[in-house]
């Protein structure tokens, strides 16, 4: 399956948020084993207004506030996919999920391959993460490429309002546990999106712009900007492709390749520090395939510094990859200059 | 422990046919013959890895299992050969399992330490100390949820105690009134180090006043007092009135693994409880109530040995996994895209 299921609904602006709220909306509408469960998802309405007002429609049983115990939230969630509900647990922001590493790395992700495949753990999981908030090192980390590391979970990185439900309601099909990482500078951007119900494939990564010297693969925010940088470009007449990678477990190596071979150069762009980070991962794909003979220049990458992120803006601006940066490494990577 | 006074039946007695007395004294002789079988094939050389032996802990796993049906849970630990034989598993799938045959319960990708039936309700042994609280209490709350009226059993070890998990998974079943009943086996070390010397509470059933839940500690080896507990716990989750922890205290004659060379106790203390031995306790309690005769105890351990060699027999024989399929069961839905 390589495109959205078949879209019924009209489209509708709605912020990523919003549509992330539909998402969850239509989920426990229709499935009554579905539950939430979060810190402050109730009546507070979650800490980026992503549960809202749902609350109010479906009770406390079934929009349920945890104490604040990530570990211990986190298994609940995992024992009740493993006995018959589809819960989607929110984390209050990625960073926290450090504290259930447990739950999600020892048992969601295991389970059932220890058990010989007797089990399954329908779990999803909610991440706001990313930088750009101000909120420094504790409450702006980008860690998908940790759980990406983990077989057994899934890792989805909605950049649009239109692929974040999408991926939502793609994950509540899933019979494994899928973690989706939601930009928090995202929640208030507006975009078209399908009302009623569709899917968006987990593991196909999207062509945002179709270009022909070079290839810039990104993830989450990253493709929004790579998107912004390549109309800079086309203005130099440089023409870029832009991936939006969607999912980075299981990562959509053929559409990658593709490109690579198309333009023969390629530019990875990601917030998560550089070292051993999904653009490494991007960049083996391509070294150790046929794509490789297509290149006519280094691949380059473009990731967050080797540092937490700092509270101060001009230093946090400065961590994370930003358009302009984008823009001088496309231009040299295209113009031969690396 | 005094002998039951005349005129005072115990609580087992009473409350199970003499059919079911008779099923529990045989799982547990099971249970024991099944771990000592497994004990010598690792001697032996047969099975690889490490496995933690519950050898004089079997009066908890069984007691506690005796009103649980099949769609009831439980969850288990990595001393779980017990709790899995209890709540209904099979000998030659368990063995398979040790053997890593592709027959075994989990296909030889687990073994002891993962071992689980989740057709009888075992959701599975686990490698994290404390790591099957928190999946219980989810157990918990789908059963409340789905309304299915199932209980879930957790089982945890005095070392769970002191992690994180098990405090966060106490207080979500209390505040949510969640039909799980939190069975600590307290036998007394977590490895080497005594709960004298990590537990700040006397008892860890104490800790139960901190989530608003009844605690009970109690005799451990003592088939009649887990069985009786847990069944009033069983009986007060299925009525919607939330969870209990009860504390078996009890002992594990073996080391806590193969690796284990028992510096931090001493011979006298393994002694004075290998003297506590809940097997012919119960034995006693059965004979001396007139459940079964002597004869009928040596026969039955006779025909658990004999289960036990066979399964073992049969297990050595099975098909080993193949490697092309290593990667199998990571998801539901095999795709290359994720090798």
């Amino acid at each position: 399956m390589n495109a959205e299921s078949s879209v019924r609904g009209e489209v509708h602006e709605l912020s990523y948020a919003e549509s992330i709220r539909d998402a969850m909306d239509i989920a426990l509408g229709s499935d009554e084993r579905v539950v939430l469960m979060g810190e402050d998802i109730g009546v507070y309405g979650g800490a980026f207004q992503v549960t809202g007002s749902l609350v109010h429609k479906y009770g406390e049983d079934r929009v349920m506030d945890t104490p604040i115990s990530e570990l211990g939230g986190a298994g609940v969630a995992v024992g009740a996919a493993l006995t018959g509900l589809r819960p989607i647990f929110e984390f209050q922001f990625s960073d926290f999920s450090t504290l259930a590493m447990e739950q999600i790395v020892n048992q969601a992700a295991k389970l059932r391959y220890m058990l010989g495949g007797a089990v399954s753990v329908p779990l999803v999981m909610r991440l706001p993460s990313g930088s750009g908030t101000g909120a420094a090192a504790q409450h702006s980390q980008s860690l998908e490429a940790w759980y990406g590391h983990v077989p057994g979970l899934k890792v989805a990185q909605p950049s649009t309002p239109r692929d974040a439900k999408g991926l939502l309601l793609a994950a509540l099909e899933d019979p494994d546990p899928v973690l989706i990482f939601e930009h928090k500078l995202l929640y208030k951007m507006k975009g078209p999106v399908p009302s009623g119900y569709y899917t968006t494939p987990i593991g196909k990564a999207a062509v945002r712009r179709e270009g022909t010297d070079l290839t810039i693969a990104a993830n989450s925010i990253m493709a929004l900007k790579a998107e912004e940088a390549a109309k800079t470009l086309a203005d130099e007449g440089i023409d870029a492709e832009v991936i939006d990678l969607r999912t980075v477990r299981p990562i959509d190596r053929e559409t990658v390749l593709a490109s690579v071979r198309k333009t023969g150069r390629l530019l990875c762009v990601y917030e998560g520090v550089k070292t051993l980070g999904v653009g490494a991962e991007v960049s083996a794909m391509v070294a150790e395939s046929d794509a490789f003979d297509f290149l006519d220049g280094p691949i380059v990458r473009l990731g967050g510094a080797e540092c937490p992120i700092p509270y101060n803006p001009k230093l946090e601006e400065a961590v994370v990859p930003q358009v302009p940066a984008i823009i001088r490494a496309a231009r040299d990577l295209a113009n031969g200059a690396i | 422990m005094p002998d039951t006074p005349p005129g005072n039946t115990p609580y087992a007695v009473r409350a199970y046919r003499p059919e079911a007395l008779r099923e529990a004294l045989r799982k547990m002789l099971l249970i024991r013959k099944f771990e000592e079988g497994a004990e010598e094939c690792y001697m032996r050389g047969l099975i690889h890895g490490t496995m933690h032996l519950s050898i004089g802990q079997e009066a908890s796993a069984v007691g506690a299992c005796m009103s649980l049906g099949d769609d009831d849970k439980i969850t288990s630990t990595h001393r779980g050969h017990g709790h899995c034989l209890a709540k209904g598993a099979g000998v030659d799938k368990m063995f398979a399992e040790f053997f890593g045959k592709e027959t075994g319960y989990c296909r030889g990708r687990g073994g002891s330490m993962h071992i689980a039936d989740v057709a009888k309700g075992n959701l599975g042994a686990n490698g994290i100390v404390g790591g099957g609280l928190p999946i219980a209490v989810g157990s918990a709350l789908s059963a409340k949820r789905l309304g299915t009226g199932a209980v879930t059993v957790c089982f945890f070890g005095d070392g769970a105690n002191n992690e994180g998990a098990f405090h966060e998974a106490l207080n979500m079943a209390s505040i949510w009134k969640l039909p799980v009943i939190f069975v600590c086996e307290n036998n007394r070390y977590g490895m080497s180090v005594p709960t004298e010397r990590s537990t700040a509470v006397k008892n860890i059933a104490d800790r139960a006043i901190a989530y608003a839940m009844p605690g009970v500690t109690l005799d451990g080896n003592d088939f009649s007092a887990v069985a009786e507990a847990v069944d009033g716990a069983v009986a007060r989750a299925r009525a919607g009135d939330g969870p209990s922890l009860i504390e078996n205290v009890t002992y594990r004659t073996r080391g806590h693994s193969r690796s284990d060379r028992n510096r931090y106790r001493s011979r006298q203390e393994i002694a004075l409880w290998t003297e506590r031995d809940p097997i012919p306790r119960m034995a006693k309690m059965l004979v001396s109530h007139g459940v079964m005769t002597e004869d009928d105890v040596e026969k039955m351990e006779a025909a658990a040995a004999d289960e036990i060699a066979s399964g073992i027999e049969a297990a050595r024989s099975a098909p080993e996994p193949g490697v092309e399929d290593a990667t199998r069961d990571v998801y539901t839905v095999h795709s290359e895209a994720m090798e």
